[in-house]
């Protein structure tokens, strides 16, 4: 069991857990990710650390509501427990295995998509730690969907916040921003991580291709082991099949093949969101016949 | 007394109801049952049956005892050698092992051993009769990654001959394939998985889960900073190998390993949170245990179930138990067939295996006769969801962050078949890791090896 030290709610549907989790916390890096399982029905998520204190013992991750085990797990508060947090999975991030001396003499655009700010955040902090200072783009929908302007304010060089409807920050998407700075601002990048949603960072993508940035993209697809096991999250990437988990999660973005990866993304949606409405609506829910039904097993 | 040629049947769950729940498909023997079959038993004076067995357990001896009702003590027989005998008397392929060189199966069935040991397992469960802790004790601690078949024997030896030992264990649940590879309705995991853990705990072993080894731990600090003066790796096999055809990045198109392991240890068929895909009509693609394992698993969550294998039924290399099984249950086989592309629809779902006729030809490097395509024989099968059941390449993370540590081309490790002995000092390693996918029992049979390669090497340090 994993004690959650302290649970909060960030905007709607987003809540943020730090967790004692002192094995994770002792070697993790920036990049790399973990699983959770919340209890013995729950659901193995892999979700990128956030945050991490090898002090106390815990990495600090953040929780979208997607299914059932997500909505169940934003109930969490301050001293419950978890049943099993295991990690750290995948691959440090790709910057913090180049050369230091290197890296300072580069520029770095940092493009974080709606929740894609907590996984660049550990990232932006380790290299402003290294005496490096990043750009960062942050994108949300609206004002009230912002989360870690604060932290990442803290860390970044430049940070510039951007809402689809305007409402905060520049207006529109961070394609838009990269545009902006590039074209209009007179900005030079030599490097660009993005990490956001899959559509997001496809569209990043092509925008940094126009430019000529390397893009490094962070792949979350479905998994459930995490271990190599499974086979569940492979990707196309230049052509060859890589296994997110042991691979990556991160891979050259001008590589990937966004489109496959946002299909094959979809394939548990209808099932997910039907056990979601489940817990909500209780016993009201009736499940229909259709693709990936579970009617067969109603109690 | 006159020989008994014919073994006694073992009752099992029809096959048309069956074939709806995830129950176990065999029910085992009764006590009259299995003192009846233990008769059979010629108690020869050289037995060929022990030999044969990867964990030699005294088979005659324990047989001895199940004919005079002496249960238990069957069973303290069993246990000097085997830590999991009621998974054994379940899933080991008997009839290639003990069963085959059984003097009766000269004349007619051999002793239904591998039914004797389940029931002797069995009874001790429901009896209440528990391995008792060893008495002994000794100073040096080791270390075992993986709580699989492997991993369980090595810790279990070691605990009994007095070592203090830690198993350490990526996953939620300790077990390794018989929680996330072997199904309920072979091996039930509350009932008989878990309990035989458990008795493994009970000789004093200790299991930390959520531990990947490798990754949240290497092996350089378990023996520096964690004081423990010896590994055993038995972390398995891993990552699953796919055909490389078209179409098979398409949603639905799963590896076995996801398959089973969405449905075993993620219990999807009991309605818990993971989801899982249930076909209308389902293809596996391949012919071993793992594929009747996934083709019998997608029957039982509604599908119309095919199983696709290039070579023929004399080939396959599932027990032939679990093939009579799964046509018993009603799984189509399309032999002499092998996929060339996988069909997708505009959402990029499969819509249909498109497959090529196989005729046999010249016996290849494993003896067996190579299968070769039939030019223009392609046919479709309309499917919406294809299982890859095509074996597995070892795990990069242990030899990824571990120096020293010698491996083959495959990528598995390296070990002294006698000792299990690694290039790296301290560090032994046995099961699927060494061999590459294979069966419970010879991992088991390697993990005991390296018992006493680790007590050997211990005893002069």
């Amino acid at each position: 069991m994993f004690l959650v030290k302290h649970a909060e709610k960030l905007v709607d549907n987003i809540f943020l857990l730090e967790v004692e989790a002192p094995r994770v916390a002792k070697v993790c890096q920036p990049g790399e990710f973990l699983i959770i399982r919340l209890d013995e029905k729950g659901e193995r998520i892999p979700l990128t650390i956030a945050d991490y204190n090898r002090e106390t013992g815990t990495v600090t991750i953040v929780v979208q509501v997607i299914g059932a085990s997500t909505l169940r797990m934003e109930a969490l508060k301050t001293g419950d427990y978890i049943k099993d947090v295991v990690g750290p999975l995948g691959n440090p991030s790709e910057l913090i295995k180049m050369d230091l001396e290197d890296l300072k003499k580069k520029n770095i655009l940092f493009v974080a998509g709606g929740l894609g700010a907590a996984p660049v955040y550990p990232q932006v902090k380790w290299l402003h730690e290294h005496g490096i200072d990043a750009d960062v783009i942050v994108g949300t929908k609206t004002k009230d969907t912002l989360i870690f302007e604060k932290e990442m304010a803290a860390v970044a060089g430049n940070l510039y916040v951007t809402t689809d409807d305007g409402s905060y920050g520049r207006n529109g998407l961070v394609t838009k921003v990269i545009e902006e700075l590039v074209e209009k601002e007179g900005k030079h990048y030599d490097y660009c991580i993005a990490i956001g949603p899959m559509i997001m960072m496809k569209f990043a993508c092509l925008t940094t291709k126009k430019y000529d940035i390397p893009t490094i993209v962070s792949l979350n697809p479905l998994m459930v082991d995490g271990t190599g096991m499974c086979g569940a999250c492979r990707v196309v990437v230049g052509d060859e099949v890589k296994f997110a988990c042991v691979d990556g999660p991160e891979f050259d973005g001008h590589l990937v093949d966004f489109d496959q990866a946002l299909k094959r993304q979809q394939m548990y949606k209808t099932q997910e969101g039907r056990q979601k409405l489940k817990i909500i609506e209780g016993t009201t829910h009736k499940a229909h016949d259709g693709r990936g039904c579970d009617a067969r097993e109603e109690k | 007394m006159a020989l008994k040629l014919k073994r006694v049947p073992v009752q099992e769950q029809d096959p048309k109801v069956r074939a709806t729940n995830f129950d176990e498909v065999c029910l085992g023997y009764t006590e009259e049952e299995a003192v009846e079959e233990a008769k059979r038993c010629l108690n020869c004076k050289k037995p060929q049956c022990v030999g044969q067995c990867p964990v030699h357990i005294d088979i005659p001896g324990f047989i001895q005892h199940v004919k005079n009702k002496e249960f238990k003590e069957a069973f303290d027989v069993i246990s000097l050698y085997s830590a999991l005998p009621a998974v054994c008397g379940r899933v080991c392929p008997q009839e290639s092992q003990c069963e085959e060189v059984c003097v009766l199966a000269n004349k007619g069935d051999a002793v239904s051993i591998g039914k004797l040991e389940r029931f002797v397992a069995d009874w001790a469960r429901e009896n209440g009769v528990v391995p008792e802790k060893p008495m002994v004790t000794k100073k040096q601690k080791v270390a075992v990654i993986g709580a699989g078949p492997s991993g369980l024997t090595c810790a279990g030896d070691l605990a009994k001959m007095g070592y203090e030992v830690k198993i350490f264990e990526a996953l939620h649940e300790a077990g390794g394939v018989l929680v996330y590879g072997i199904p309920e309705f072979r091996l039930p995991k509350d009932r008989v998985v878990a309990k035989e853990v458990e008795n493994v705990e009970r000789l004093g072993v200790e299991i930390e889960k959520d531990v990947v080894v490798g990754k949240s731990v290497t092996i350089d600090a378990l023996m520096a900073e964690e004081g423990f003066d010896a590994v055993f790796i038995g972390s398995g096999a891993g990552l699953p190998k796919f055909m490389g055809i078209p179409g098979e990045q398409a949603s639905g198109v799963f590896s076995a390993n996801e398959y089973l392991t969405r449905n075993n240890l993620m219990k999807a068929f009991k309605n818990y949170d993971t989801p899982i895909y249930r076909g209308q009509k389902v293809a596996v693609v391949g012919g071993g245990n793992v594929a009747m394992d996934a083709a019998r698993t997608a029957l039982r969550l509604g599908a119309e179930t095919h199983i696709v294998y290039r070579r023929s039924e004399k080939e396959l290399p599932a027990r032939v138990e679990e093939v009579h099984h799964a046509k018993e249950e009603g799984i189509h086989f399309h032999l002499l067939n092998n996929p060339v592309e996988i069909l997708v629809d505009d959402d990029n779902w499969v819509k249909g295996l498109r497959v090529i006729k196989m005729a046999l030809g010249e016996p290849d490097e494993s003896g067996r006769r190579r299968p070769v395509p039939i030019e223009g024989s392609e046919y479709d099968i309309p499917v919406d969801a294809v299982i890859m059941s095509l074996g597995t390449s070892p795990n990069p993370l242990i030899p990824a962050t571990t120096e020293g540590l010698d491996m083959t081309k495959w990528r598995c490790v390296v070990a002294d078949e006698e000792t299990g002995a690694t290039s790296k000092p301290g560090v032994f390693a046995g099961g699927d890791a060494v061999s590459g996918a294979a069966t419970v029992i010879l991992a088991m049979g390697a993990g005991k090896k390296a018992a006493k390669g680790i007590d050997a090497y211990l005893s002069q340090k």
